[in-house]
Formats: C-alpha cells, sequence, structure tokens
C-alpha cells in the first residue's frame, strides 16, 4: 500500500515538473507569424448543423483573406475545437484555445448558453471574442472583450411584433416556442412584450423541445384559441414540420419566426406548407446586390449547399475580425479589442454591421415571406426610428445605439415580466 | 367537443407509432427478459434505411403508394437484418452473464448506433420523402375544426394491419406457438426439441422490422430524421410496453395508445391546470412510474411469482 | 506511531500537498512556477468525476443497483448550491468577513453552501429512491433516468435559476450577487475527492458495507437472512446522491456558470461508463475510470484526424468490447494495494473455491449476482 502511493506520489511530481510553465509572462496574439484564430462550436453534437454552418462561412471567408495576400502579409489560420453544444466544453475548450493554442482572437459559440460559459475566460485572458450568433444580451455583459455581429433578441422579437401589428393588422397572438433553446425562448419574450405593448394579445402560449416529432397538441389548442397570427420563433427542423402540421389541421394563420428558420432543409420538411409565412433575418440569400449572390454562389461551389443565416454570419464575423486587424495594425489584444470596437458600417452580407458601445451589431432586419421554396423580400425595420417614443419596450432596444436608455446594467431582462 | 375529438385523433395517431414500437419490446422481453435498449434505434435506423433507398431508386416525393410500399418493405428487411446481427454478436455472447452485464451491453449496442450515425452522417435533421401528399392535399374535415390527414388514416391502417399480422403469425402458426413456448420456458423448449437461438434471432428480426415500420410512418406525418430520434421514443415505446404489461403483446398496443393519447392530451389540456406542454415527455415517465408502483403487471399482464 | 497519530499525520500531509497543488495551479503559481491553466482545468475536472464515479460505485457497484440518473442529483446539488451563493449568502459572508477575515469567512460559507447542496440532493435521492428500489433492475435504469430527465426539465422551468439562458449570477429582478464567486479551486475539490475516497471505502468496509454486498449477490437470501435490504438499498442511494450533489456544488463554483445542457443523459452515461471501464466492485477501479475517461478526450484533441468526434463512438465501442472479453472492468473487484484476504478465505493449495467459469471465488466478478442463473422455471 505504502508502496503503491509513494510509486504515484513520484509519477505525479515527475509529471507535473515536465508540465510547468512559467507564470507572468502569457500574451497571446503578437508578432509576426500567422494569425492564430481560435473557432469552438458544436461539431459532432445534437446542434452540430449549426457550429458546423458557421464554422465553413467562418473557414470561406478565412480563404478568401489569405489569397488576397492576408492581413498585412500574415496569414489567418483557424484552429477549430468541439464542443459538443456543451456549455461545460465550450468553457474548457476555449482555455484550451487560449492557453495552448495561443490564439490572437476567438470566434464563438453559436448558442448564447455556450458562449456565456466561454466568454468570461476569454474576458480574463483579455482576448478579443466575436460571436458570430448568440443574441442574449448578457453575452457581451460579460466584458469589453466580447462582440458579436449578430442582433439581440430583444430588436428581433420587436421586429416581427411590429411587423404583425403594424403590417399584417394582427390583434391576436399565439406563441409556439422551443422552450429548451434559449434563443427562442428570447425571442418569445420580447415578442410577447412588444406585441402587447402595441395593443395586441396573447391568446395563447405552448412549448416544445427541440427533438420533438409531433405538434398536434399544441396546435389543436392553438386553433382553438383562434389567432390571427402565430409566432413561432424555432429551429427549421421543428418549424418545417410544424408548419405542415398546421395546415394539415386547417389552420390559416400565418406563421411568423425569425433567422433561425434560415436553412435550405425548411423547404424540404416543410414544403407548400410553408407559403404565405414570414420571418426576420439577417438578409436573404434571394437579395439581388452582387456582394450578397457572389458570397452565396462561392459558399455553393465550395460547400455544395445554399448557405444559411449562421454560414454568413460565420462569414461576416471573420470578416470583421480582419478589418478590424487590418485596422490595428497588429494583434495585441488592446489594440485589437479597440479596432473591433470601432467597428462602422462594416459591408457584412448580413447587413451594414456597426458595432454600438454594448458590442452588439447595430443594423436593420429585413422581413422575409416565404413563396415557393424561396425568401422574397418584404420590407425592412430598422432599429432607429422603429421604437415608439415613450413605449416600455424603449429598454428593449437597448441594441441601437441611440437614446441614453441604453445603459449595460441589467436592461431589457430587468424589465421581464416572466419571473 | 371538436377539439377534444381532434385531440383524440392527434394522440391515436402518435400512439400508434409508439404501439408498432412496444411491440418489439415486449416480445424480446418476453423471450430473454432483457430490455433491448437499442430498440429505439433500430426505429431510427428503419426510418434512415427507408431514406436511402428512396435517395438511391430515385423516388421522388409526391402521392404514391407503391413508392410506400417498396420504402416500408425494403426498411423492414434492412431493419430485421440489423436486429438479428445485433442479436447475435451483442447479446447471444452475455446471455449468459448477469443481468446487469447485458443491460449495459444494450446501453453500449444503442450508444454505438446512435454516435455511429451522427459521425457518419451528421446529426442535422434530414427530410424523409412524402409519399402520402400530406403536405399538399387538404385534410378531411370530420366536424367542425376536426380535421384527419389522409396521411394520418393510410398511418392507422397500416399499423393496424401490421399487429393483426403480427397477432396471426403469433397464435396461428407453428413458429408463433414456438416463441409462446420459448417466452414460457427457455429450458423446456429447448428440450422440447425447438431451436432456441434461431427463434430468438427472428423473435428480434420480428420486432426490429416493425419498429422500422414505425420509424417510416412516422417519417411519412413527420419528415424531420435526425440520428438521435429513437432516443425518447424508444423510452417512451418501453413504457407503453410496461403499461400494457411486458410480455404481453395486445397490451404493447394498448400501452402504446394509452401513452400517445394522454401525452396528446396533457400537452393540449394541461395548462388549464398549470402543468406545462414542456412537461410532455415526463408525462411517459411519470406513467412508468404509477404503474410499477401500482399494478407492476401491467394492465393486461399477470403477476409473475419470482422464484428462489 | 499510534493510529490516531498516523492519522492526523497523513492529514497534515494531504492538506499541505492540496495547497500545494492549488498554488501551482493558480495564477499566481508556486515560487513563480505554475500549471498550464488547461491542465489545471482538466485536474480539476477529474477531480469532480472521481467524486460522481466513485459514489454511483456505491450505489451501482457494490449495491448492485443500475441508477443511470446520477447527473440529475449533480445538477440538483449544484443548482441549489449556487442559488444559496447566489441569492443568500453575501450578506452572510461579510458579517463573517467583520469577525474573522474573509478567507476564512469565505471557507466556511462555501462549506455551507456545498452541505446545502449536499442535503438537497439527498432528499432528491429519498425521493427518487423510495418508489424506484422496490423495482428490479432494468426499470430501476429507466425509472433513474426518467427522473434525472424530469429534474432536468424541472430546472429549466425556473426563471431564478436561469431557465435555458443558464445560471452565471443574479437573474434580475432579483437581488444577489452579479457572478458567482470563484470558490471552487482544487484544495476544495481534491479535499473532497479523497474525502469522498475515504468515506465510501469505509462504508464498504463495515457491516454495512458487507450488507450491500450482500443485496448485490443475492437479494432474496440477504433479506431472508434478516437484512432489511430496501433500508439499505436507500441508504446507499442517498449517500451516493449526497455526494454527487457535493460533484455538482463543487462544479457549479468552480465553473462559475451553470447549465442544464452540462447534465444531460449523456453525463450520466459518461459516469456509468467510467465505472464500469475500471471495475464496479473496486473504489481505485472508479478513480481509475474517472481519470481516463476525463483525460482521454482531450487526449484524443490532439490526435490528428477527426477522432474527437468520433469520442462517443469510441466509448461505446469501449463498453461492448469490456461487455464481451472483460465485464468486471480493469481493476474488477480488487483495490490498489489493498489485500484481497479480508474478502474470501484463502483455503490450502488444492481446494480453492471454484466458481462461475472456473474462476476462484475471490476473484469473482463485480457483475456477479442479479438474478444470476435465475432463469424461470429453475
Amino acid at each position: 500500500m505504502k508502496r503503491t502511493l509513494f510509486a504515484l506520489f513520484l509519477i505525479t511530481t515527475l509529471l507535473i515538473c515536465f508540465a510547468c510553465e512559467r507564470r507572468g509572462n502569457e500574451t497571446n496574439g503578437s508578432g509576426t507569424g500567422p494569425i492564430l484564430v481560435g473557432y469552438y462550436g458544436d461539431l459532432s453534437g445534437r446542434t452540430s448543423s449549426f457550429g458546423q454552418s458557421t464554422k465553413n462561412g467562418a473557414e470561406m471567408a478565412a480563404d478568401e483573406i489569405n489569397k488576397a495576400g492576408g492581413i498585412n502579409g500574415r496569414m489567418i489560420q483557424i484552429i477549430t475545437e468541439d464542443d459538443q453544444g456543451e456549455p461545460n466544453k465550450a468553457a474548457t475548450v476555449v482555455t484550451k484555445l487560449i492557453n495552448q493554442d495561443k490564439v490572437a482572437a476567438l470566434l464563438g459559440e453559436v448558442a448564447s448558453s455556450n458562449s456565456l460559459a466561454a466568454a468570461p475566460k476569454a474576458q480574463e485572458a483579455k482576448v478579443p471574442m466575436i460571436s458570430p450568433s448568440s443574441t442574449n444580451p448578457a453575452v457581451t455583459q460579460v466584458g469589453d472583450y466580447i462582440f458579436r455581429v449578430c442582433f439581440i433578441d430583444p430588436f428581433q422579437g420587436e421586429v416581427m411584433a411590429k411587423f404583425s401589428a403594424n403590417n399584417l393588422k394582427a390583434k391576436r397572438a399565439a406563441i409556439l416556442y422551443d422552450f429548451n433553446s434559449d434563443y427562442s425562448r428570447g425571442l418569445y419574450e420580447f415578442f410577447k412584450r412588444s406585441f402587447i405593448s402595441q395593443g395586441g394579445q396573447i391568446v395563447s402560449e405552448k412549448s416544445y423541445t427541440q427533438g420533438d416529432r409531433d405538434f398536434s397538441g399544441q396546435l389543436t389548442a392553438i386553433r382553438a384559441a383562434n389567432p390571427d397570427v402565430i409566432y413561432v420563433p424555432g429551429y427549421y427542423g421543428e418549424v418545417g414540420v410544424i408548419s405542415n402540421q398546421t395546415k394539415q389541421l386547417g389552420i390559416k394563420a400565418p406563421l411568423l419566426g425569425g433567422d433561425g428558420w434560415d436553412a435550405p432543409q425548411l423547404w424540404q420538411l416543410g414544403g407548400a406548407s410553408l407559403n404565405g409565412n414570414y420571418i426576420s433575418n439577417h438578409y436573404s440569400v434571394d437579395d439581388p446586390s452582387p456582394a450578397i449572390q457572389k458570397f452565396v454562389a462561392d459558399y455553393k461551389a465550395r460547400y455544395n449547399i445554399l448557405p444559411d443565416a449562421l454560414a454568413a454570419l460565420g462569414y461576416d464575423s471573420m470578416k470583421v475580425l480582419a478589418d478590424a486587424i487590418k485596422r490595428a495594425g497588429s494583434t495585441e489584444n488592446v489594440k485589437l479589442r479597440d479596432a473591433i470596437a470601432q467597428t462602422r458600417d462594416f459591408p457584412g452580407v448580413t447587413g451594414k454591421i456597426t458595432l454600438d458601445k454594448d458590442r452588439n451589431a447595430v443594423k436593420p432586419a429585413v422581413v422575409l415571406k416565404l413563396e415557393n421554396s424561396k425568401f422574397v423580400y418584404e420590407t425592412t425595420i430598422a432599429p432607429e426610428g422603429s421604437a415608439p417614443a415613450g413605449t416600455s419596450s424603449a429598454p428593449a432596444s437597448g441594441g441601437t445605439s441611440a437614446g441614453p436608455a441604453g445603459a449595460p446594467a441589467p436592461p431589457a431582462k430587468a424589465a421581464s415580466p416572466t419571473n | 367537443m371538436d377539439t377534444f375529438v381532434q385531440q383524440l385523433i392527434n394522440g391515436l395517431n402518435v400512439g400508434a407509432i409508439y404501439a408498432l414500437i412496444a411491440l418489439g419490446y415486449t416480445m424480446v422481453y418476453g423471450i430473454l427478459r432483457l430490455i433491448n435498449f437499442a430498440h429505439g434505434d433500430v426505429y431510427m435506423v428503419g426510418a434512415f434505411a427507408g431514406y436511402f433507398i428512396a435517395l438511391s431508386f430515385g423516388l421522388a416525393a409526391g402521392p404514391s403508394l407503391l413508392s410506400l410500399g417498396i420504402v416500408l418493405l425494403g426498411s423492414m428487411i434492412v431493419a430485421a437484418i440489423v436486429g438479428m446481427i445485433i442479436e447475435r454478436f451483442a447479446y447471444r455472447p452475455v446471455r449468459k452473464y448477469s443481468r446487469m452485464t447485458t443491460l449495459i451491453m444494450a446501453i453500449g449496442v444503442s450508444l454505438l448506433i446512435e454516435n455511429l450515425f451522427v459521425a457518419r452522417i451528421g446529426a442535422a435533421p434530414r427530410a424523409f420523402p412524402d409519399f402520402l401528399g400530406s403536405q399538399s392535399q387538404p385534410p378531411i374535415h370530420l366536424f367542425g375544426n376536426a380535421a384527419i390527414s389522409k396521411a394520418q388514416i393510410i398511418i392507422f391502417l397500416v399499423s393496424i394491419a401490421l399487429m393483426v399480422l403480427l397477432q396471426w403469425v403469433v397464435f396461428k402458426t407453428k413458429v408463433g406457438t414456438a416463441m409462446r413456448a420459448v417466452s414460457f420456458n427457455l429450458n423446456s423448449a429447448k428440450l422440447m426439441g425447438i431451436n432456441t437461438d434461431a427463434i430468438i434471432s427472428l423473435t428480434f428480426a420480428i420486432g426490429s422490422s416493425l419498429a422500422a415500420a414505425g420509424g417510416v410512418l412516422t417519417a411519412q406525418y413527420n419528415p424531420n430524421i435526425d440520428p438521435l430520434m429513437g432516443i425518447l421514443t424508444g423510452l417512451k415505446a418501453f413504457v407503453a410496453a410496461v403499461l400494457g404489461g411486458i410480455g404481453n403483446i395486445p397490451g404493447a398496443v394498448l400501452g402504446g395508445l394509452l401513452i400517445g393519447a394522454a401525452e396528446t392530451f396533457v400537452v393540449g389540456y394541461g395548462s388549464q391546470i398549470g402543468i406545462a406542454s414542456t412537461y410532455r415527455d415526463a408525462v411517459a415517465f411519470a406513467i412508468l412510474i404509477l404503474v410499477l408502483l401500482l399494478r407492476p403487471s401491467g394492465l393486461l399482464g399477470s403477476t409473475v411469482q419470482e422464484k428462489v | 506511531m499510534p493510529t490516531f497519530l498516523k492519522r492526523i499525520l497523513g492529514l497534515v500531509v494531504v492538506v499541505v500537498l492540496l495547497i500545494g497543488m492549488n498554488a501551482f495551479m493558480s495564477r499566481a503559481g508556486l515560487f513563480g512556477f505554475g500549471l498550464p491553466y488547461y491542465y489545471a482545468e482538466i485536474i480539476n475536472l477529474t477531480g469532480i468525476s472521481i467524486i460522481l464515479a466513485v459514489s454511483l460505485n456505491l450505489i451501482t457497484g457494490y449495491t448492485g443497483q443500475f441508477s443511470i440518473g446520477h447527473a440529475g442529483f449533480m445538477a440538483v446539488g449544484a443548482y441549489s448550491s449556487v442559488f444559496m451563493t447566489v441569492y443568500y449568502s453575501e450578506g452572510l459572508e461579510q458579517w463573517l468577513t467583520g469577525l474573522i477575515g474573509a478567507s476564512v469567512a469565505q471557507a466556511l460559507v462555501f462549506l455551507a453552501v456545498i452541505i446545502f447542496g449536499a442535503l438537497v440532493a439527498a432528499v432528491a435521492g429519498l425521493v427518487v429512491g423510495i418508489p424506484s428500489l422496490r423495482l428490479r433492475g432494468d426499470y430501476l435504469a429507466i425509472v433513474t433516468l426518467g427522473f434525472a430527465e424530469i429534474i432536468r426539465i424541472i430546472i429549466l422551468n425556473i426563471d431564478r435559476v436561469g431557465g435555458a439562458t443558464g445560471f452565471r449570477g443574479r437573474v434580475p429582478p432579483w437581488e444577489g450577487r452579479l457572478i458567482i464567486p470563484p470558490y471552487g479551486n482544487f484544495i476544495w475539490i481534491g479535499g473532497f475527492a479523497v474525502i469522498t475516497i475515504v468515506v465510501v471505502y469505509n462504508i464498504v468496509n463495515s457491516d454495512t458495507g458487507r450488507a450491500l454486498i450482500s443485496i448485490r449477490e443475492d437479494e432474496l437470501a440477504a433479506e431472508a437472512m434478516g437484512i432489511n435490504t430496501t433500508r439499505h438499498k436507500v441508504l446507499a442511494f442517498v449517500i451516493s446522491s449526497a455526494f454527487a450533489g457535493i460533484a455538482g456544488a463543487l462544479f457549479g463554483h468552480f465553473r462559475q456558470f451553470l447549465h442544464t445542457n452540462d447534465f444531460q443523459f449523456i453525463r450520466s452515461i459518461e459516469i456509468i461508463i467510467m465505472i464500469v471501464l475500471g471495475g464496479m466492485g473496486s473504489i481505485t477501479g472508479a478513480v481509475l475510470g474517472a481519470i481516463v475517461i476525463t483525460i482521454l478526450p482531450e487526449l484524443l484533441r490532439k490526435l490528428p484526424g477527426d477522432l474527437y468526434g468520433y469520442r462517443l463512438v469510441i466509448y461505446s465501442a469501449l463498453l461492448i468490447v469490456i461487455m464481451l472479453t472483460r465485464p468486471q472492468g480493469v481493476m474488477g473487484a480488487k483495490e490498489l494495494g489493498l489485500s484481497w484476504l479480508k474478502r474470501a478465505q484463502r483455503r490450502p493449495e488444492g481446494d480453492k473455491p471454484v466458481g462461475e467459469k472456473g474462476v476462484p471465488i475471490a476473484q469473482q466478478p463485480a457483475t456477479a449476482g442479479m438474478d444470476q442463473g435465475k432463469e424461470q422455471g429453475k
């Protein structure tokens, strides 16, 4: 017994000696070699299609930049890590990227819950992190090294509420949301608040879990409540089927959703039942603008599938980072952080990106109508000038640069009615 | 009233699928006293087999009972083979070991199948081609708002047909008698000259093919298939089998329909008594716990004395 | 040297080691040297896994009750303890700091919330255990799985602990700490790992432990011998859940972030794999299994190719292969350095007691029993 313990002790000590390093001089990213960018996301778990799409977009962007000569002569090298969609692993993986791989910046994560787990590590190590698609306001509140290139839940939820009240003249709305998804819940809460503040009424609130196969129970109950519109802020996998089952139950009300609908598989799953629905999105794959069409064509050629919203955001996040590195002239963390924070009107495929003082992206949302397997542009809703004066939804538009109401401390969540 | 009828239709629809899968569980348990954890994944394999068959034969979506028939038959055969392989190489070697070993082995097989699929074809959902026209054809109205779609009717009919077929096989054929004998007492059956290994393989084959049928049929109603779809559905089907009385074939059917209905009613009406629709999955587990506490032999099962 | 002096010396050595190790892993380092943070993380996570594996081993390995719900109890402990820390501990800590200084105050508060988490988890174990433990192996597995899922769904519905967003600190509009304080360091994690091992070891080698093993081997016979099997099973279940709760509390204060996605079914399975790999009747086995399974994925990352993506395939294949070839796991029922003479009497040469498959009784796989050879009709 004693011998074994001693042996163990000896082995451990030796291992430790081999593995130790000096403390006090940890820096990331400065230097002249290739620019190391860490990408972390779910590549093999339940939501791996999201992580994969985003990665594709980022990699394509990096290759484009490298082909054009890199940034100030330095090539971008992406180091990828898989967190399997678990927040605990996201934190571990980010630690590895920062400390072992010494990346200059991080791209990730798709899901707010994973971003929230990992962001403190990035903030503590003073490594800038840009999230392509985490929409929960709390993510960028972690610290001044955390950024995002997408809009936040308060804004997107509000967009659809405004659209249904003003454009569709809806008075009664039902909501069917994914209760396991922070994104879906966020949109649900803000839609509800905004819709009610415009005089509308929420007649039914039902939920499901990602992976559920049957929604007829919820939909039948919703049908009985007789809504004008049904808000379904979930992901395409379930939404396609929900749309189908809605039609089979004879429900006529249009479905409304967010950018989580945007994926090529949506059409295969929902088919003709999707016609007449609307979503809010960053961009439209059918937007005729040459920049977007080139992006779509390049992506299709490279990956053999049309890009979804996540791929576009991944692409933009890498481009924004590269642009910031160029402007900063180095990858030294303070300079890089400041450069990213100063991103103004950057022409991304997901819109003109400006980062406000809360490090969130200010850009308009487009409302698209679904018709014959295409997203057809319907209207744009911009952040400024869309918040009706004097309503309690003012904190909800905290994603805008306008207004003193954009205080960093508990913003929209503070007034959340759902306790 | 029409909402109630609608929910009933919905519930039975979901329940029919559970029933098909539960049959496999109950048959295997009846013979081997083994909970085949991998059974839910065979359901998934069946759905994907159908998907790939449709893909490779170029069967396009659009109402076609012939296409459905081909895909159904093909996937049932594939699943039967998979079931037999699992039995032969994973369960048979550990049959003589303790119960816990076989249980762990079953979990291992289940995980292996799921993760192999995820690793090879990705966790992203795929769209199963729709051969019943549920995406385009309008539903049939019954009264008020209650509607039933053509797809649902066909799913029902096919499920019932398969169950009747099974019942006939088990009770009216020699092979079926052999199966019942083996489930009654393995060793005595051996003594009677029955090739128990072959019968066990056959049982797995039949159970797996029924699960695959469930997979293909459910994919008609909900074309979203992904490698992890079998986990929860499999568990609920297991609960259905227990509810009906594990080892009892009509019990499995009854259990499946009841669980489907219970789930749907909780989801549809639960908010009126404070249960959010998020507790849908909890319904099956709650039923399981109640059954095991109050009537462990299930609704149609008979109590078995434990001999020392 | 008298035993109690030896014990105190052992305790001092352990504490010194823990403090030293912790300093080594911290930002400041030990004499200017430190362990790369990445490795430090892995070591801390391993410590938590050890607590989970050893505690699960008590109920599954030694008592033979198959529970796939361990992650659920971990979640209960994690959330309840972090809830206390975030919402109710600030005042107490400040008051204590005034009395006895910051670090002691923090340590006391942390200890208090850990104990709280353990108690809540124990109660959960009681609630789950009492109805379920009457059931036989296969059913128990499913029921514990179901309970763990229900627990997860319930937590997901509680907005005050973050809901689907995750729990980083107080959720407005409730008042509390802004972020979870980083109380969980190696001193606590390593310390509790040692405590868990010592406690379980002592239980196993006592009368209660022997009763548990007898329940595993043949429950009916144990009942016939006068052992109250239900009471023992529930006791083991509650103790093991309490330790899972401790692991959860440590995890929560180490990660400073909680989300139900970290407590899913796959987590419970990972812990099962740890003890199956290590050997279900052996504490050393559980520790080994925990170390291997926690470190393995990190090693896989370094290897070329996509092996990390195949991680779960490798685990399941591992499970199958182990069951086919060596179901008793690496350590079987043996412990490192412990005399197995305690487990069975050894008869003189030529007269060894022989059990299943010609293996001497002393080395029977821990999975023996559990309806072994009790097919119907016998």
